[in-house]
Order: C-alpha cells, then sequence, then structure tokens
C-alpha cells in the first residue's frame, strides 16, 4: 500500500510573522535554534578568551578577580555544552536535517516543535540574566557541585545558582518536546522505501544521541530540583551539616556524593549526546567528499547504538577522585575501555572510507580531516584517564582539560563547522565563501593544537586546574607561564577566526555565489527537494520515494558517480545486503 | 491498536500512529524522571539522619481514587471505541473528575502531615515525600490539560469518532501510568526502609 499523504499543500503560512517568527516549519525552527545557539556560544568564547587572559597575563586586566574568573569559567562550560553544542545538534541539526533525510514533510509535531525552540530562548535568557543579577552568575564551576555551590564563599551563591538551575531545568523541558518529536518523526514519519537501515548516518546518530537525551536529561532534572530546594526551602537533598563562614548552617545529613552520581549519570550521555550526531555527519561528509560508499554501513550502525547504550554504564569514570569502593572503580574503568571498541571501529570505518576514494579536499573535507585526527587525539587521552590508576593523579590538572576539550569541545564544533559548509547550500541556495571558508579552517584547526597540546603538558607537569593565578607555586617552572602567554595569544586568534566564520555565513547568505541544486552531488534526499532551498513541506506534491541507501557513490556502470536515493530502482546503487524483495515502488502500490 | 508491525509507508493516518509512539516515548521519560527520584530516595535514605514518617491515610483513599479514574477512562476508550458516544463522554467526565478528586486527597494528606508539623525541610523522609508527591501531582495537573482537550474534543459533534477513540484510548493509557508509577511512589515511600536498601546494596 502506498502512503496516503494526508498533507494539504496551501497550508504554507503568509505573515512574515508566522513565516519567521512563530514558524513550526522544521526548516526556520532549525535557523532559530542554530542562531540562537550560535549567538550564546560567541559569549562562551567570549568567557574563554577572558579567562585565558587571566591565565597567560596574571594581573594585568585588574577586572579579572577571581570570582569572576570562576563565574566566566563556569559560565563557558555551561554554554558550550548544553547550550551550543547540545541544542546545535538536536534542535539545528536535528530539526533540519531528519525530516529532509528520511522524506518526511515535517515534524511530527510541528506546534509542539515550535514551542521546544522558544522554550529553549527562554532558558538560554535566563541563563545570561544570571550575569546581571545581584551577586553575579555563579562561579560554581560547571558540575555545580554541592555543597559549595550554594554556601557563601562561592561567586553568584544568592541568585547566579538559582538561575542557573531554573535555566537548565527550562532547557530540560525544551529538549524533551524536541526530543520526543525527533525519535517519534524518525520511527514514524519516514517515506515509502526508506527502511531504517537506508537512512544516513546523521539520522542515525541524531537520532540516538536524541534516545540518549530523553533518558539522560531526567538525571540533570532530579538533580536540579533537589539542590533548588536546598538552596531555597532549607531541605538536606545534598547538603551535609556543615560550618559554613564559622557559622553551623541548618543543613544535617545530605549526601553530596548522590548528587555526582546523578549529574553524572546525566553527564556522561552528555558527552555522547554531543558525540554521536558529530559522528553520523561526519560519516555523511566522507562519503560526499570521497566520492564512495561508507565502510561498513551497518556496523556504523551498530556502533552508534552499541555506544549509545554504553555512555549510561560508564557515569562514574568522572568521580574516581570521590574516593569510591575499588571494586566500583575497576567496574567503570573496564565499562569505560569497552567503549573504546565500538568507537575505533569508527574510526576505522572513517579512513576506510577514505582509502582509494576520490578525496575533495573541500572546506566540509578538511573538517572532516581534521575531525578525525582530533577526535583520535582526544581519545587517545581518553584511554589514559579511564584508568584509575592514572586518573588519580591526572585528574586535579590540565591534562584533563586538554582531553575534554579536544574529544569534546574542539572535534564537534570542527564537524558542525563542516557541517554547516555544506549544508549552506542547502539551507540558504548560496555557497559559503571558500576562500574564507579554509581561512578559517587553518586558524581554527593549526590553532586548537596550538592550544591544546601544550596543555597536556602542564597537566602532566602537575599545574592544576580550576586555579585562578599561579604565582608562588615553585613546582610550575618559568617555562610553563611562558606557554600559557603563548596559549593566550594563540586563543585570542582562534577566537577571533570565529567571527570570520560568522562575517562569512552572513555575508555568503546575501551575496554568496548561487549553489545550484545539488553543489556536492550528494545522493541522499535533503537534495532532492523540487526546489533548492526546500520550500514548506518540502517535497511539492508528492513525497519521494527511497529505492537505495544513501552512499551509492561512483557505482561502476552508473551514469554520473552517484545515484540519488530517489533515483528509479533500475538506476542501481542498492545498498549491500538488501532484502531480497526489494520494498514496492510507489508504481507498483498502484 | 498496536501498530508496531506495520512500516511507516505501509499505510495512512500516520498523526494516528505517532500520536500513540509520541505517548510511548513521553511515557518512557516519566518513568525514567521517577525510576532517578527513587534511586536518589534509596540512596539518601541509607544515611544517619534518617526517621521514616508514617503515611497519612488519606493515601489509600487517593490511591482508590486514581484506580477508579483509571478504570472509567478505559471503559470510555472502549466505549468510544464500539460508538457508545453518550457512555464514553459519561466515562471521560468521571475519570476526569477522579484525578481531580485524586489531587484534592493528596492535599489533604499533605495538610494531615503539617497539622503533625512534619514539614518539608528537617526530615529527609518528609522532604522526599512532599517533592515526590508534588511532583506526581504536577503530572496528573498536565495529564488534565491534555484530558481537557480530549473533552472539549468530545463535546464537539465535529470530531471524527475514530480520532475521538484514539484521544480516549491515549487518555486512559497516561491515567494508567499514574496510577503506576503512584503505586510504586506509595510503596517506596511507605515501606521501603533503610535496612531494604542496605540488603539490596549487599551491606544487610
Amino acid at each position: 500500500m502506498a502512503l496516503v499523504d494526508t498533507a494539504t499543500h496551501d497550508d504554507a503560512p503568509k505573515s512574515f510573522f508566522t513565516r519567521y517568527v512563530w514558524s513550526q516549519d522544521h526548516k526556520v525552527i532549525a535557523v532559530q535554534y542554530a542562531g540562537t545557539a550560535i549567538a550564546v556560544g560567541l559569549v562562551g568564547l567570549l568567557l574563554s578568551n577572558l579567562m585565558r587572559l587571566q591565565i597567560g597575563f596574571p594581573g594585568v586586566f585588574e577586572f579579572i578577580n577571581a570570582e569572576r574568573y570562576y563565574q566566566f569559567v563556569t559560565m563557558h562550560g555551561m554554554i558550550m555544552v548544553i547550550y551550543l553544542l547540545t541544542a546545535l545538534f538536536l534542535g539545528g541539526f536535528g530539526n533540519y536535517l531528519i525530516p529532509l533525510m528520511i522524506g518526511a514533510r515535517d515534524m511530527v509535531f510541528p506546534y509542539m516543535n515550535m514551542l521546544s525552540f522558544w522554550v529553549y530562548l527562554l532558558s538560554v535568557l535566563v541563563l545570561m540574566t544570571s550575569f546581571f543579577v545581584p551577586g553575579g552568575a555563579t562561579g560554581a564551576g560547571w558540575t555545580l557541585y554541592p555543597p559549595q555551590a550554594i554556601l557563601p564563599g562561592t561567586p553568584g551563591h544568592e541568585w547566579g545558582i538559582i538561575l542557573m538551575l531554573v535555566s537548565l531545568l527550562i532547557f530540560i523541558v525544551a529538549t524533551t518536546m524536541g526530543g520526543l518529536n525527533y525519535v517519534t518523526t524518525v520511527l514514524q514519519a519516514r517515506c515509502e522505501g526508506m527502511t531504517l537501515l537506508r537512512m544516513p548516518l546523521s539520522v542515525w546518530g541524531i537520532f540516538v544521541a536524541t534516545v540518549l537525551a530523553l533518558l539522560a536529561f531526567p538525571a540533570l532534572f532530579v538533580s536540579g530540583v533537589m539542590m533548588l530546594l536546598d538552596k531555597t526551602l532549607g531541605t538536606s537533598f545534598f547538603m551535609p551539616a556543615l560550618l559554613s563562614m564559622g557559622q553551623a548552617s541548618d543543613y544535617k545529613g545530605g549526601s553530596p556524593l548522590l548528587f555526582q552520581h546523578l549529574f553524572w549519570f546525566f553527564g556522561h550521555p552528555e558527552v555522547y549526546i554531543v558525540a554521536l550526531p558529530a559522528f553520523g555527519i561526519v560519516s555523511d561528509l566522507i562519503s560526499v567528499h570521497a566520492r564512495k560508499a561508507i565502510f561498513g554501513y551497518r556496523t556504523m550502525v551498530w556502533a552508534i547504538v552499541i555506544i549509545g547504550g554504553l555512555s549510561f554504564v560508564v557515569w562514574a569514570h568522572h568521580m574516581f577522585v570521590s574516593g569510591m569502593n575499588p571494586w566500583f572503580g575497576f567496574f567503570f574503568a573496564t565499562s569505560t575501555l569497552i567503549i573504546a571498541v565500538p568507537t575505533a571501529i569508527k574510526v576505522y570505518n572513517w579512513v576506510l572510507t577514505l582509502w582509494r576514494g576520490d578525496i575533495h579536499l573541500s572546506v566540509p573535507m578538511l573538517f572532516t580531516l581534521a575531525f578525525i585526527l582530533t577526535f583520535l587525539s582526544g581519545g587517545l587521552t581518553g584511554l589514559f584517564l579511564g584508568n584509575v590508576s592514572v586518573d588519580i593523579p591526572l585528574s586535579g590538572t590540565y591534562f584533563v582539560v586538554a582531553h575534554f576539550h579536544m574529544v569534546m569541545g574542539v572535534a564537534p564544533l570542527l564537524v558542525v563547522f563542516g557541517a554547516i559548509t555544506h549544508w549552506f547550500p542547502c539551507i540558504t541556495g548560496r555557497m559559503l565563501d571558500e576562500r574564507l571558508g579554509r581561512f578559517h579552517f587553518w586558524v581554527t584547526f593549526i590553532g586548537t593544537y596550538l592550544i591544546y597540546f601544550p596543555m597536556h603538558y602542564l597537566g602532566v607537569l602537575g599545574m592544576p586546574r580550576r586555579y585562578h593565578e599561579y604565582a608562588n607555586y615553585d613546582f610550575i617552572p618559568a617555562s610553563a607561564h611562558s606557554l600559557n602567554a603563548f596559549i593566550t595569544v594563540v586563543a585570542l586568534f582562534v577566537g577571533a577566526a570565529q567571527l570570520v566564520f560568522v562575517y562569512n555565513l552572513v555575508r555568503s547568505a546575501l551575496h554568496g555565489r548561487p549553489a545550484g541544486s545539488n553543489p556536492w552531488r550528494a545522493a541522499s534526499l535533503e537534495w532532492a527537494t523540487p526546489q533548492v532551498p526546500p520550500q514548506h513541506g518540502n517535497w511539492g506534491a508528492t513525497l519521494p520515494v527511497a529505492y537505495r541507501w544513501a552512499y551509492a557513490y561512483s557505482v561502476p556502470g552508473a551514469r554520473q558517480d552517484f545515484i540519488a536515493q530517489n533515483a528509479p530502482l533500475q538506476d542501481g546503487g542498492v545498498e549491500p545486503q538488501a532484502p531480497s524483495k526489494p520494498a514496492p515502488g510507489r508504481e507498483a502500490a498502484r | 491498536m498496536s501498530t508496531s508491525a506495520l512500516r511507516p509507508w505501509d499505510r495512512g493516518a500516520a498523526s494516528d500512529r505517532a500520536a500513540e509512539t509520541g505517548l510511548w516515548l513521553f511515557m518512557a521519560v516519566v518513568a525514567t524522571l521517577f525510576m532517578l527520584f527513587l534511586s536518589a530516595y534509596a540512596m539518601r535514605m541509607d544515611t544517619a539522619d534518617w526517621t521514616s514518617i508514617v503515611m497519612p491515610g488519606q493515601l489509600w483513599l487517593s490511591t482508590a481514587l486514581l484506580l477508579a479514574g483509571g478504570a472509567a477512562m478505559q471503559r470510555a476508550a472502549v466505549a468510544a471505541r464500539t460508538l457508545h458516544h453518550a457512555r464514553a463522554r459519561r466515562l471521560l467526565l468521571v475519570g476526569g473528575a477522579a484525578a481531580v478528586a485524586f489531587l484534592a486527597a493528596q492535599l489533604w494528606a499533605w495538610q494531615n502531615l503539617l497539622d503533625q508539623r512534619v514539614g518539608l525541610s528537617g526530615n529527609p523522609a518528609a522532604s522526599f515525600f512532599y517533592l515526590l508527591t508534588a511532583l506526581h501531582g504536577l503530572h496528573v495537573i498536565g495529564g488534565l490539560l491534555a484530558w481537557g482537550a480530549v473533552v472539549q474534543a468530545a463535546m464537539s459533534p465535529a470530531t471524527e469518532p475514530r480520532r475521538l477513540a484514539l484521544q480516549i484510548t491515549l487518555c486512559a493509557r497516561y491515567w494508567h501510568l499514574l496510577f503506576v508509577v503512584w503505586l510504586v511512589l506509595f510503596a517506596a515511600l511507605g515501606w521501603l526502609t533503610p535496612e531494604v536498601v542496605r540488603f539490596i546494596c549487599g551491606r544487610g
């Protein structure tokens, strides 16, 4: 039976307001999500540069006192992990790509999708407000560990921490509304012939990451609600009996360790909420720009699913220094190392896709290659830190800063840049400026290595993280201070280069070279809409039919070096291990 | 109403399947949320300052009310599917009213505890009691909002019978979740003891 296409095509919003502001169109919502995430990401970037100014040139910038430094650290971390990367990958790329790549007209719950964005925006506004309340933003560190997060002595312990927690709770509501949409759309709105094992890996990555988000964010919600009650109503969920500023507090008996468990039960899957979409997108970019089918498609899908599952049983590797039963440490170290197996499979498959491919060193491909290298570097230091005995001496040092920035900061961001460059023509109909793109790539790629590679050495040297200044520590040699100054200078350059990227986005959207309908000659459905950029409803009068996977590149005997997913069946290029009886085509059903 | 064996493009009425799938997912999220709260409850219980509180008697009444509400909703769904519209509407209203009465009984239980000077802070067992019952109450209120929309649809002659039957079925399903979650919460709040937790953790 063919799909009954119930969409009406004359329901496109007419006014500017319903079209671009209260829009229920997934493409507009995606751009709204991405625009907000990038804007707040620039705030996060500014904060990181301010931190670096203090570390590189301590005492020169008097306004960066210890309090402000901790506020910058906290807000930078939370903004980048939650409000930039999570929102951009799920709300931005998820919204834009899922319906187009699976051949749907929109998300299945468009109104809820719109609400999701506005609630996300509210969470960002609440977070930004915290800079301006008495006492300023919270300086508790992005992990917000109690008891210190809500006690005097920690910056922003009056209002900043409250607004941070409220903002997180609002963000979780937004993510849940969006997440229900993404998962249901993938499960229930795929076009004819689009089996789960024909979906592009981008959709797989975003899909599994969304499932993780739906199951992991509740843990943050639980810890957030309980900490909020500890702060505002004097409960003792997490707060132990203690003296604060010489006074006995009213708290008693609470367990700070309980917060850590809840936080990291969310916090570790969060790493993969960011990483899995990046994995998926990279697979697609490699395949398109190397003109070759992704190597081991099914293994890639299973690796994504297995990584997603394992990510729920490794959380306590963030707590090795909290004093846990050695057997627990052993269990979590083992599960952590096991997760390296499916991850390594993915890296091998990317490299094997490149092998003997027709590699085009376009800007998306450059970012993709840079991602593989960066993810590998960051991943390898993860193997060090996954072992309890190595983690304990390194845990409080810059080694960890270097590790997590490489693996879940820089690596996913490289994918973001590559992906935006790749799909910009689909979104705007114009190409991003290539020269500016290459400039941005090289400065960012080389710059991040100059920033983070030396940090490993600083870490091994024992330089502690989370310190506002390093005067009078005899074990830190002068050369380390010089290295810090060097890192800061590079960080300022890399920070400025990001403005070039933003400038490129704006300039190219207005004046870029027209892209044509499929500039990268990609096979997946988002390039097969009747109009590029796709219009309201995406597909015109009839929905597409998928006859093959999204990786039919360089098929021997084919007319051109790719076969679109919706090209007629006789064009060939059907995926290996296809079911012996291909899904009936629309013609057959009629 | 199961459509799990069908593939997305196998038949029309895609929005029905989407609504079902969406609700199952949402229920999974809600169940996860309460499961995590209960894990926190059990872990917090294993500390020295824990003093169990006596469950107020009103909770038995509220349990009965929520069970009755779920039963009414279920029968409303059956009635709607068999096109007994008047009966379906009546039972739908009973199901919602039972949920409202459940909330009132919960507030009565709170009042009972407050009369005994069992406040939110001070004793973590009481803190968890208020927190968990409040959150469950919020989920009931969320269900009532959706129920309001279904009642509106049920009163409108323009609503397609098949669509209405689906809506009431989904409403009933959510009511069952509210009941099961409440039952687990009630059992944990009333009868889970530090000794049991220590036994589960292998330290008993």
